[in-house]
């Protein structure tokens, strides 16, 4: 097995060792997500008639998909708290004393720390919001299968974009100011507070020439059909060319900061 | 066309570090214009320290906290780049090549673990074995041997987290050798531990040594680890190499006296001699030290015997501590 899959094993092992901890995320999400499709139904019961670029049903499952894939998804783009903890506390030597280069290394914790939490969560909340709170599955087996490979991209791009925050880290030590800054920008735009095709035209632009778009966004929109299937294709690309943009910048963090590494003595 | 293997396992020459350290200063006042200017002083880490260690060595590496041990551990082991010199283990140099360098070494940082905290022993081990890409023979034979000289075979479904410092320790050390390292770094392994787990960690470095021919470079603040184990010490001190050899050697240089430990009969008796002073009394212990030039041990002990009551004597060395307190003390006082 290759250093990098064993990582991800194991992170998936210690994972499952805290049922509770699981449970609770699965509460909580659960909880948010009724709160937000309910007042987004208040905001659709309230306003006139007129176009409205998605339906009550359409930002319901958004939502729901977002409930579902919050762990996979930007809100937790803040610096691998793994990697921060180690760097406050000096492990990091450890992470360096390993014939494995870093950023790889960095880049398949960000990975493992948040598939595996999802591939815990998603699918349970997928039945519930079916079941219970109007979420509906894709219109057809393209769909579906679009959005799965597009979801899967977008944890990479995800990742990569995180170690970009994680390699920040080399700098700053703490990596507070970036944590908190970063993840509310990320959240609106990714569509994780409201939809993005509820946002004005203007602002439409602006929202794809960002990355963020392409992390949460557009795979959404493949499940429930607002794009088509035959999108795919130029979705990957965009995914794949962000990816590729943040894994450079990674490294090249990575490298730079590792050369200007002080380790705090023993 | 055939190269011998180099024989020295390290070879560092003038090796120089300095860190830039933002100094702040107390006060809301001060502080607020340290923030609109920062002011910056420069800390001498390591300024031009040489040495070199064969293979098979042990060696204790030694000096004061902030003396530069641990710049030095972490240069060597690839993780730091220094300002400044010449740095060769095992024929590589080790920020240059880190990936291949660190797969050749172990390392055991005392305060930190490399296991995996909420995972059984077992899962990190096989962790480091898919990291280290350890063959799974090669890995069965370490782990078996490791469990064996280390007594960890209950501790290996436990998981870390619940462990105890010293069953922690053990661990890590096996952790450092699964993938058969040629050079070990030890940092503090016997920090905090009981006697028996240091005995234990001790005994287990020496047949690691001896057995394995593994080198190894202890640093330590525990002076019993290296009068038990290291034949030869670095001692360091502000940045600079101030002693390398023999434990004995070092004591020479600093100090020829021997302390006179005697059990008095009577407890209440007082004890005093020309050529000896009493620098410790507890009960009927009294420790006394005196220099072999002027009075020889055996007359010493001849002249307090027909004098005092005694049940027992005991003649030393002076622990090594107190050499190396000395030590410091006289490089502070000369300019």
């Amino acid at each position: 097995m290759t250093p990098y899959l064993a990582l991800f094993r194991a992170r998936f092992r210690a994972l499952l060792q805290y049922r509770a901890a699981a449970l609770a995320g699965f509460g909580t999400q659960l909880f948010f997500g009724i709160i937000r499709t309910m007042i987004l139904g208040a905001f659709y019961a309230g306003q006139g008639g007129g176009a409205r670029p998605m339906t009550l049903g359409e930002t319901t499952t958004y939502i729901w998909l977002g409930q579902a894939f919050f762990y996979l998804l930007p809100f937790s783009a803040n610096p691998d708290p793994d990697v921060r903890d180690m760097i406050k506390s000096g492990q990091v030597v450890y992470e360096l004393a390993r014939p494995l280069d870093l950023h790889t290394l960095w880049l398949t914790r960000a990975l493992a720390s948040r598939v595996a939490p999802t591939l815990m969560r998603a699918l349970p909340m997928f039945v519930v919001a079916i079941a219970f709170f109007g979420m509906t599955l894709p219109p057809a087996w393209p769909a579906a299968l679009a959005a799965t490979a597009a979801m899967a991209m977008a944890a990479l791009l995800t990742a990569a974009f995180a170690t970009v925050i994680t390699a920040t880290l080399l700098w700053t030590t703490s990596g507070e100011g970036i944590a908190r800054i970063l993840p509310s920008l990320v959240l609106i735009g990714s569509g994780m507070v409201i939809p993005l095709p509820l946002f004005p035209d203007w602002a439409q632009p602006l929202l794809t020439a960002l990355p963020f778009r392409a992390m949460a966004d557009d795979p959404f929109r493949l499940y429930i059909g607002l794009l088509p299937p035959s999108a795919l294709l130029a979705v990957l690309a965009r995914q794949a060319a962000w990816t590729l943009a943040l894994v450079l910048l990674g490294r090249g963090l990575v490298a730079r900061g590792q050369r200007r590494l002080v380790l705090q003595g023993g | 066309m055939y190269h011998a293997r180099p024989m020295a396992a390290i070879v560092v020459e003038g090796l120089c570090k300095s860190y830039r350290v933002a100094q702040r200063r107390a006060g809301a006042f001060a502080a607020l214009r340290g923030f609109v200017r920062p002011h910056y002083s420069t800390v001498e880490a390591l300024a031009g320290v040489s040495f070199s260690i064969a293979r098979g060595e042990l060696v204790g590496y030694i000096g004061p906290n902030g003396a530069g041990k641990s710049t030095t551990v972490k240069a060597l082991a690839g993780i730091l780049v220094p300002d400044a010199g010449r740095v060769e283990v095992l024929g590589r140099v080790p920020w240059k090549e880190r990936i291949a360098h660190v797969a050749r070494i172990g390392v055991v940082f005392g305060q930190r673990t490399q296991l995996w905290w909420d995972l059984p022993v077992a899962d990190s081990f096989e962790l480091l074995r898919d990291i280290y890409r350890v063959r799974a023979p090669d890995y069965r034979r370490a782990l078996d041997e490791l469990v064996a000289m280390l007594d960890l075979g209950a501790l290996l479904p436990v998981p870390v987290r619940q462990l105890s410092l010293g069953q922690r320790m053990r661990c890590d050390l096996a952790a450092a050798l699964l993938h058969a390292p040629d050079l070990l770094f030890l940092d503090e392994p016997t920090i905090g531990l009981d006697a028996v787990s240091k005995l234990a960690v001790r005994r287990f470095i020496q047949k690691l040594n001896q057995q394995r021919g593994v080198t190894v470079i202890l640093t330590t603040h525990d002076m019993d680890d290296i009068e038990s184990l290291c034949s030869r010490v670095l001692l360091i001190a502000d940045g600079r190499l101030l002693s390398d050899g023999p434990l004995a050697a070092l004591r020479a240089a600093v100090t020829d006296e021997r302390w006179l430990t005697v059990d008095l009969v009577d407890a209440a008796q007082e004890i005093a001699d020309p050529a000896a002073e009493v620098i410790r009394r507890e009960g009927a212990r009294v420790t006394l030290r005196f220099d072999p030039a002027t009075v020889s041990t055996a007359e010493l002990i001849g002249r307090l015997t027909t004098r005092y009551p005694v049940h027992d004597l005991l003649v030393q060395h002076p622990p090594i501590e107190e050499i190396i307190a000395r030590l410091y003390a006289d490089r502070q006082i000369a300019p």
